[in-house]
């Protein structure tokens, strides 16, 4: 018998119904009568969210005036006036007005620096880096507090608004990830006395809530300080602030170190790399891409917990919100609403977009089989 | 015959409370090939392991070309810079391409410049045959393509010995070939190699001396001629009778 020659049989398209938008919709929307119905009712609610607060927001929201009286029509929506007039507060405090400058430098280098370090295919990584951690902080620290280069000397307790909240909570998460990852390291060493320390650190940091934290940080620490040593209490937050988050860090970056297996230890080992090259380059690499999703979870919490701060006297953006409630000549019922819905936007905006910036660094970093090297 | 490159004496480990190897004692001679077999559970792979002190023995004495393996950091940076080592399953860098995964090792330990290493990466890839999937990453490639990689990355660092813990284990039928031939061609080149393998063809094929173990002891080794066509003990019979009659 001769040797029959095989060859795999030729791929057909796909029926037409089962692709496109009408295979999408058909699969996904209208599979089942329980899915119509529940692609009706969620559709309902839909317009209805939308209507309600495009109705609020826009159509019966007023625009433009001085003062309250912009904001007393018979069916009022959001009074954005309000928000007008106090913008520059909401942003800078009680920052002089003339000093402003100054932030909005601060501000635009910040953004300068960090959009092409965000972004993976600008070169100049190094540089950046080294600019951003080692240039930039020197350069905001005298920026802002002034008293050298004939800058006006600005005391920390007239800084606010967004410009306290961005200051803290950038400072908490440039500094709790290096820590995390160091205390996660520890709570994994290999000796006892170093595992104890971390193990007491992150359990004691994450057993207290941060409103104790800063608490303390802001009316104990003084008292146990020598006469004379006094720490500024922005400066205390932040140290607060970071060390608490860091905690919640290491052990998120620890979910990361558990997964990764132990033959990639072992093949570094027998390629002669010792721990820290080891760590560095084969296994934190991998354990922070798996748990980015849980990084940046901590990091949107951290971004919102600076609101706490209102509870040692600083002002950041929502302290500043509700102080100007109190603003006799903006009282009306709208102001509220308007002033919490501002403020909740704004968080929103920068949640959100480091939500979706991790969605994308995930996609980035994946090596599958499915992706194109 | 020339000085030992391996020297085992009176070896023994435990795990907890375990005896896993009983005085091991073993001599291998530059360039000598070695395939150790015997049933799972009877600590070839923890012997050879031992080697590069991927594990620690408890007694006895381990010197590996002339350097004694006693816990000493700097013993041991030299002798894992000289041994290098096949895992069953590959463990390459899911993160770094194929080529980064060679040159992790020969830069950042030999403090070769990248040229240097990515020339010497090119060449060892060309020789295990995929040089064409050198910036593709581990999981795109075949299991047997990722083996090669390992045994490409392990020989970027140009050891004096090869160690493979079952190389082919882990792989489809169809790559085993694939693999096995780099093995041959690495063996017909004078290195130096200590092989755990359940691959007998590969053993007639290359061994000098085929190490037969079981619980913890080496049972029995001869040249493999004379190991396959008359194993003096009952236990390597049995063993031999398993894996030879399928």
């Amino acid at each position: 018998m001769s040797a029959q020659t095989w060859s795999p049989k030729p791929a057909r398209p796909a029926p037409a119904n089962t692709v496109g938008f009408v295979g999408w919709a058909r699969e996904n929307l209208f599979a089942t009568k329980l899915d119509t119905a529940l692609t009706l009712l969620c559709v309902t609610l839909i317009v209805y969210t939308l209507e309600v607060v495009f109705g609020w927001a826009i159509i019966d929201a007023s625009f433009s005036g001085e003062d309250r009286k912009a904001c007393l029509k018979q069916v009022q929506g959001a009074c954005w006036p309000f928000i007008d007039a106090k913008l520059g507060q909401f942003i800078y405090g009680r920052y002089p007005e003339m000093e402003r400058w100054r932030v909005d430098w601060v501000f635009a280098i910040g953004a300068l620096g960090l959009v092409p370090l965000l972004m993976p295919k600008v070169g100049w990584k190094r540089a950046n880096v080294i600019f951003m951690l080692g240039f930039y902080p020197l350069f905001c620290f005298f920026m802002l507090t002034g008293g050298v280069f004939g800058l006006t000397p600005v005391d920390t307790t007239d800084w606010g608004g967004l410009l306290v909240t961005l200051v803290v909570a950038i400072t908490g998460i440039v500094g709790s990830l290096p820590l995390g990852i160091l205390l996660a390291l520890g709570r994994r060493s290999e000796l006892p006395i170093v595992r104890a320390l971390c193990v007491a650190f992150i359990e004691i940091f994450r057993g207290v809530p941060l409103i104790t934290v800063l608490f303390m940080a802001s009316v104990m620490l003084p008292l146990f300080l020598p006469d004379g040593v006094n720490f500024d209490k922005l400066v205390r937050c932040l140290i607060g602030v970071a060390l608490f988050s860091s905690a919640y860090m290491a052990e998120v970056v620890r979910g990361g170190l558990q997964a990764i297996p132990k033959g990639q230890y072992e093949a570094a080992a027998a390629l002669g790399l010792g721990y820290w090259k080891t760590t560095r380059l084969i296994i934190l690499p991998q354990a922070l891409k798996l748990v980015i999703p849980g990084i940046v979870n901590t990091f949107i919490g951290l971004f919102k917990d600076t609101t706490l701060v209102l509870i040692v006297g600083l002002f950041d953006l929502l302290g500043i919100v509700q102080l100007h409630f109190t603003d006799s000549s903006w009282a009306t019922p709208e102001t509220h609403i308007t002033g919490y819905a501002f403020a909740a936007f704004v968080f929103w905006v920068f949640c959100f977009a480091m939500s979706r910036y991790s969605i994308f660094m995930e996609n980035h970093l994946s090596t599958d089989r499915d992706k194109e090297s | 015959m020339t000085d030992p490159v391996i020297r085992i004496s009176n070896m023994n480990k435990w795990f907890g409370t375990f005896h896993v190897l009983r005085d091991i004692n073993l001599q291998v001679a530059a360039g000598e090939k070695i395939v150790i077999c015997g049933p799972s559970g009877s600590g070839k792979s923890t012997l050879i392991r031992c080697l590069n002190r991927l594990e620690h023995h408890q007694e006895g004495h381990i010197e590996v070309e002339g350097v004694s393996l006693d816990g000493s950091m700097k013993n041991l940076e030299s002798i894992r810079s000289n041994v290098g080592m096949v895992f069953q399953q590959f463990n390459l860098f899911p993160h770094m391409s194929v080529l980064e995964n060679c040159t992790l090792a020969p830069i950042w330990v030999k403090q070769k410049t990248k040229q240097e290493a990515e020339a010497l990466a090119r060449q060892f890839l060309e020789r295990v045959r995929i040089p064409d999937q050198a910036d593709k990453y581990p999981g795109q490639l075949s299991g047997g393509q990722q083996q090669r990689v390992a045994i490409a990355r392990a020989l970027c660092m140009n050891p004096d010995i090869m160690l493979f813990d079952e190389p082919t284990s882990a792989l489809d039928p169809e790559m085993i070939k694939e693999v096995l031939d780099v093995m041959v061609e690495l063996a017909e080149d004078g290195m130096t190699m200590l092989c755990v393998t359940h691959e007998m063809g590969f053993a007639r094929q290359v061994a000098d001396r085929v190490i037969f173990m079981d619980e913890g002891e080496i049972v029995e080794e001869n040249e493999p001629e004379a190991f396959f066509s008359n194993p003096q003990n009952e236990r390597t019979k049995m063993f031999l009778s398993q894996v030879l009659s399928h």
